[in-house]
């Protein structure tokens, strides 16, 4: 039973069960295998579709599972990291960043296609921003879009695409307009567009999820997929961060409590010179640093996600928890693979996984040098 | 067709019990709780039942203090239409549940009266049977399969034996085993619809019925540690060690 908290309801803990069975029961028993696959099956999103986890969030018309608050999508995030796998949350989840445009500024009919479809795990989205020339700098983007009588013409690449194999549509963020920020469009471009073309990129972590390079040549996208005005994009790219930013910590909190669950496990059972390894006060003393700062990060979350859902924008704030979860997530895997030793760095624990997955958390989203420095500008420096 | 269903809240199946230090009974402070499993099968049943259209009307009915409200909430989730909750604070025997749940099912009238063929927390498996003696309607437990047709139910047993199949007359109890079905995730959509669903609250008193007396829980005590194991060398050396200890 979970403390007394002023965010959590009887119903965020019974979801919060549902979840965590789910979890137990369809990703913990086959995420080894997924991941030394490459892939997971495509099938397993109408599956998260049917049991209402896709569209937790998402307005009800387009299939989506209403909330009244973040928390509902902070326990999802959290209870999916007890697998230890931050790879099927990034493409399972690759809609949470490549259609909240959509619905913020496409038209209807735009909706329906590109939306309806995603939340009911028939199609797949994703989204690309970053090209082979540089990542958080949208403003600089190079891939051009020129408009030809009813359609654009887009040429250019992106890169480091989640999904980016199997995704049936991307929201992808071109140049429509003079440099700098104010030329930004966003165009949704579907895979079988004629002059669209992509390959895979193999990665330190997250096996399991598709990630690619993709590239537009002469490509010709139907003017009826600009997604709001044009040259307008820039500022919906930007809206999506804060949420992003926080579903980042969320896993990385999620993430480092999954390493330490599995570490406190370890310690118990393992024996060592005639005693069970937790009798160590070195080791006890680590679990209790690891909980002490995941605590932390887990009180700092929560308390953000409140003051969004308060409909706040603290972004120096929110770049800084996205630092602080990151950074402990790094250290938490660090010492749980530290504590299961020879074990820890073989394939099949979760420590070790997540010792390899945790570093993206700190580069995607905005990197942690990226989120000191927007901090330090929010804050007036 | 009217279906009933009782639930209890019990600690969670995958909660480690621990003993309280003086015998008394477990620790349930800041102990996980849930449906017992069972139970939640039988409710799955239940809905099915309802989906199906061979049932109009599930209910749900628990016995408990404040908090296995949460407990029915759950089962509103599942699909269960309306909720009694029937009051009580104190440790509720077998025979007293039965007795509060004959009040129940005579209240409500139902065509049938499924619940879980016993609780995670006691084991006793006894309501099941005892509800429906004190009723004197049948009884098919242990169930693995339900059909219902018309004023029948034909139902195959889990028995120790392998397979049984019996047909009782409606109405009756059933009590769910593992194998009936496999519930169904509770969707969010489900789980705020749950709380607006109508719970009414009785007490015993309100139903006319007195605790049964006859049963005092003396001790709780952990299961004895398991010894370590030894190692043997050979077969004879195997057959000898079962022969010492008198296994075989």
């Amino acid at each position: 039973m979970p403390a007394a908290s002023p965010y959590y309801t009887p119903e965020h803990e019974s979801f919060r069960d549902q979840v965590r069975r789910f979890v137990s029961e369809e990703i913990a028993p086959n995420i080894d295998a997924w991941d030394e696959a490459n892939t997971f099956p495509r099938e397993f999103y109408k599956q998260a579709a049917e049991v209402g986890i896709l569209g937790i969030g998402y307005p009800e018309q387009y299939g989506g599972v209403e909330v009244p608050d973040r928390f509902y999508g902070l326990i999802m995030v959290e209870e999916l990291s007890r697998a230890g796998s931050g790879g099927i949350m990034a493409s399972l989840f690759s809609h949470g960043i490549s259609i909240p445009p959509i619905l913020a500024v496409g038209s209807e009919e735009q909706k329906q296609r590109f939306v309806a479809p995603v939340l009911a795990g028939e199609r797949i989205s994703a989204l690309a921003v970053t090209e082979p020339s540089g990542g958080s700098d949208v403003a600089n983007l190079k891939t051009t879009a020129r408009l030809e009588d009813d359609h654009y013409v887009v040429n250019g690449s992106k890169t480091f695409i989640t999904s980016g194999m199997r995704a049936d549509q991307y929201t992808v963020a071109v140049r429509t307009g003079e440099a700098g920020m104010g030329g930004v469009s966003i165009l949704v471009i579907e895979a079988d567009t004629p002059g669209f073309s992509r390959t895979p990129l193999k990665k330190m972590g997250w096996w399991c999820s598709d990630t690619a390079t993709l590239y537009f040549d002469n490509c010709k996208v139907p003017a009826g997929n600009l997604i709001g005005p044009e040259n307008m994009g820039f500022i919906s790219i930007m809206r999506n961060f804060n949420d992003e930013r926080i579903a980042l910590a969320a896993q990385a909190h999620g993430l480092a409590q999954c390493a330490i669950d599995e570490a406190t496990e370890w310690a118990r059972e393992r024996v060592t010179f005639g005693k069970p390894l937790i009798k160590n006060q070195v080791i006890r003393h680590k679990l209790v640093d690891m909980q002490m700062r995941t605590n932390a990060v887990k009180a700092y979350l929560e308390q953000l996600v409140y003051r969004v859902d308060q409909g706040e924008s603290p972004i120096a704030e929110l770049c800084m928890l996205k630092n602080l979860a990151t950074s402990n997530c790094e250290y938490v895997a660090g010492e749980a693979v530290q504590i299961l030793g020879g074990a820890g760095y073989m394939r099949g624990a979760k420590s070790e996984r997540i010792f390899r997955e945790t570093k993206v958390l700190s580069i995607g989203g905005g990197a942690s040098e990226i989120m000191k420095d927007l901090a330090s500008r929010q804050m007036g420096h | 067709m009217k279906v009933l269903v009782s639930v209890k809240r019990v600690v969670d199946y995958n909660v480690r019990i621990q003993v309280k230090g003086d015998g008394s009974g477990v620790n349930l402070d800041g102990v996980k709780m849930s449906m017992n499993p069972f139970d939640e099968i039988a409710m799955e049943e239940a809905v099915r039942l309802k989906e199906a259209g061979t049932a109009e009307e599930v209910i749900a009915v628990t016995i408990g203090g404040d908090k296995a409200e949460e407990q029915l909430r759950s089962a509103l989730a599942f699909g269960a239409d309306r909720a009694i909750h029937v009051k009580v604070n104190e440790e509720v025997s077998p025979l007293t549940a039965a007795r509060i749940l004959k009040a129940v099912f005579e209240k409500e009238q139902p065509g049938l009266f499924l619940m879980g063929k016993q609780a995670i927390d006691d084991d006793n498996n006894q309501t099941g049977q005892m509800t429906s003696a004190l009723l004197g309607i049948p009884q098919a437990t242990f169930a693995g399969e339900l059909k219902i047709d018309g004023n029948k139910a034909t139902v195959v047993r889990e028995v120790d034996a392998g397979l049984e199949t019996i047909e009782v007359d409606l109405p009756a109890v059933v009590t769910a085993d593992l194998r009936l079905n496999e519930p169904r995730y509770l969707k969010l959509p489900d789980i705020m619809k749950a709380k607006r669903k109508p719970v009414e609250t009785v007490s015993m008193a309100d139903l006319g019925v007195e605790a049964a007396p006859g049963l005092t829980v003396t001790k709780t005590s952990p299961p004895p540690a398991r010894a370590a194991g030894i190692k043997v060398k050979t077969v004879d050396e195997l057959v000898a060690a079962l022969k010492d200890k008198g296994l075989v």
